[in-house]
């Protein structure tokens, strides 16, 4: 069976006048099911650029990417909000909750695109709110919530339509460490479920927390392996200054 | 995502920003309203058009003896010969004298009245019947009898209903009243339909001085023949005078159609006018429109990444412009229908004419569509816009 994620060579570049940036440099990684992994490195190292690949809303300068054995390049843009709604579940930074909506109707949103009727849609969001233990909060807008809450609610959100993958972008970087260890927590038990995380940060002591570690460091990858591996929190500077 | 959803998902929106969303139909409104009060002002006149020929006749036939270039004229007899000649189009005839000065009864003067000498087969013409007394014979024409026929309202305003057998004067010249027609006005008043005197022709020339008679009524058999009437009237007039300057022949039938291809011309472009309307709208829609998907920049990101096509967010703001545009539309019939109310009311106190500005249902149905197709129009490119942003950089703005 083909991994579940698969890069080839990606190389992401952006060209600013004269200078190119080279967001991701040659990346060859796979990625099984069931794998809870994180990538982590310094800001601006290309974390981002390479989940919105994997996430299917960006794609590649050169090399493919292949999901579940397709590569995405080769798919038209309906295709891939397809494949967006049902194999993805984004979680980010800053919840990007729409802030005009309550809780159930934010969690809603993904099975409004997949064509769900609305009384299933009601039910299953009311579910996975209540798995949250978001429950008696269901008609309420996001910002009367807090930072916690909000992003259990973008959780919920995240796997209400059954995706295999779950992308976390910086998920604890805008809350304090205790909610942070609480999602942290969220992701582990949805991993031990069978789903497939992918978390990125920039925080050593969170990447930790996962099984496997990519490093990235100016777009390239410089760790690939264990997260409890001596080399696995050590930047390439540190790894030449040991040897 | 179905239908309802994307309707809901677009109320949803437009409610929101409630004020936002009035301003923006504005135009809309304006535009709507304009059109139905000016069709519906088309229509009152129509209609009023139409009943006030109605009571002219619209089968009778007026003609003119000018007589210019030669001096020659034409007797009565040659007249009613014509109409002899063509009896299957050409139903009756009668001279019709004007006759000038006051009219008096006892120590009270009419001003308004209309007197004119006709022959005793004109209140027939006229469709008019008789309450009382009777109606002028062949004797009274050719015996120059000083007797006349005389309107309901003369009848009940200075006789209390019980004219027939007194007198009345125009001018210096007394009259006998020998009958009196029935009410043809649901009011009557001064100057109207009924405040008339018929007196014989005859009479009325002499009285007048009118040696050859220069104005003639006709009725054709039905509106339809009128046509066929006007050609006969003039061919036997040609005939006499060998000049088509010598006569008019005017057909009411004629009339009313010219009237109504007039009106019809002035409504249209008026129409039209208040439709430009509705495209400023349309441009005050998009403007909003396009606000409004920078401002929801984000939001579009967010959707993009949970699964939404851009086809389903092009739809969500076609569908938010059009739902936009139809509100603004049905405020527009309802205001539109409201100022057809009010005008009729105007109109009828400061014309004091019976008029009513009626609304078309035609006119309404269009307002339906053109201001939802404006929607579509108009909310297309700020829809294409949100449809082509790049999840990516969306999902950044701030
Ligand atoms: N849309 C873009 N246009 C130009 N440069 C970009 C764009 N997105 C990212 N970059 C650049 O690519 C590099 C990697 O960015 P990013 O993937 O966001 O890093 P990280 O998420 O690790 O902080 C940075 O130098 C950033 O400035
Ligand atoms: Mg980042």
């Amino acid at each position: 069976m083909a991994p579940l994620i698969e890069f080839r060579d990606v190389c992401k570049y952006y060209v600013m006048g004269d200078n190119t940036v080279k967001a991701n440099d040659h990346i060859s990684m796979t990625i099984d099911r069931g794998e809870f992994v994180a990538i982590v490195g310094q800001s601006g190292s290309g974390k981002s650029t390479c989940m919105n690949i994997i996430g299917c809303l960006d794609v590649p300068t050169s090399g493919s990417y292949l999901l579940d054995g397709t590569d995405v390049g080769s798919l038209s843009k309906p295709r891939l909000a397809e494949i967006r709604n049902k194999m993805l579940g984004f979680v980010f930074q800053q919840y990007n909750l729409l802030p005009k909506y309550n809780l159930i109707e934010n969690v809603e949103v993904p099975l409004m695109y997949a064509g769900v009727p609305r009384g299933e849609r009601r039910r299953r969001a009311m579910e996975a709110l209540t798995e949250l233990g978001l429950a008696e909060h269901v008609k309420h807008r996001p910002n009367e919530l807090s930072g916690g809450q909000q992003q259990r609610v973008s959780i919920a959100r995240a796997m209400v339509g059954k995706p295999p993958i779950l992308l976390a972008d910086e998920p604890t970087g805008a809350l304090d460490s205790r909610t942070g260890r609480e999602v942290l927590r969220l992701l582990k038990e949805l991993n031990a479920a069978g789903k497939t995380v992918i978390l990125i940060t920039h925080d050593n002591s969170i990447a930790v927390q996962a099984k496997r570690i990519i490093r990235l460091e100016d777009g390239q990858v410089t760790y690939d392996g264990p997260a409890d591996h001596p080399d696995a929190m050590k930047t390439r500077e540190q790894k030449e200054a040991v040897s | 995502m179905n239908f309802f959803d994307t309707a809901r998902l677009a109320l949803g929106n437009i409610m929101t920003s409630k004020m936002r969303t009035f301003l923006t139909m504005l135009g809309i409104i304006i535009g709507v309203s304009a059109v139905i009060l000016i069709v519906g002002l088309g229509n009152g006149m129509q209609i009023y058009m139409e009943r006030s020929f109605e009571t002219l006749g619209t089968n009778t036939i007026q003609v003119m003896i000018l007589g210019r270039g030669s001096s020659r004229s034409i007797s009565v007899d040659q007249i009613y010969r014509i109409a002899d000649e063509n009896s299957d189009c050409i139903e009756n005839v009668s001279p019709t004298v004007s006759m000038a000065g006051t009219v008096k009864i006892g120590t009270e003067t009419l001003n308004s009245t209309s007197v004119s000498g006709v022959s005793e087969d004109y209140m027939e013409m006229k469709t008019y019947q008789l309450s009382a007394g009777r109606d002028l014979r062949y004797m009274d024409i050719k015996d120059r009898k000083a007797v006349c026929i005389i309107g309901s309202y003369i009848d009940k305003e200075y006789f209390n209903g019980s004219s027939v057998g007194k007198t009345l004067k125009v001018g210096s010249r007394k009259l006998t009243i020998i009958g009196v027609a029935e009410q043809q006005e649901d009011e009557m008043r001064s100057g109207g339909t009924d405040d008339f005197i018929y007196l014989p022709y005859t009479t009325a020339a002499r009285y007048s001085n009118t040696g050859n008679i220069r104005s003639y009524m006709f009725t054709a058999m039905d509106k339809d023949s009128s046509d066929r009437a006007v050609k006969a009237i003039e061919n036997g007039l040609f005939k006499v005078f060998e000049d088509d300057r010598s006569y008019t022949v005017i057909s009411m039938a004629q009339l009313l159609d010219t009237f109504t291809t007039m009106l019809n011309v002035m409504i249209t472009i008026l129409a039209i006018i208040a439709g430009i309307s509705l495209v400023v709208g349309g441009i005050g829609i998009m403007n909003i429109m396009l606000v409004s998907v920078t401002e929801r920049t984000r939001e579009i990101g967010i959707r993009k990444a949970l699964g939404a096509k851009e086809s389903v967010i092009m739809s969500q703001f076609v569908t938010e412009a059009a739902v936009t545009s139809v509100l603004g539309g049905s405020v527009g019939i309802l205001f539109g229908i409201a100022l057809c109310r009010i005008a009729t009311v105007i109109v009828t106190a400061l014309l004091d004419v019976d008029m009513q500005v009626v609304p078309s249902a035609g006119s309404i149905a269009m307002a339906v569509g053109v201001s939802a197709g404006i929607g579509i129009l108009f909310g297309w490119l700020p829809a294409r816009k949100a449809a082509n942003l790049n999840p990516i950089d969306a999902l950044r703005y701030e």
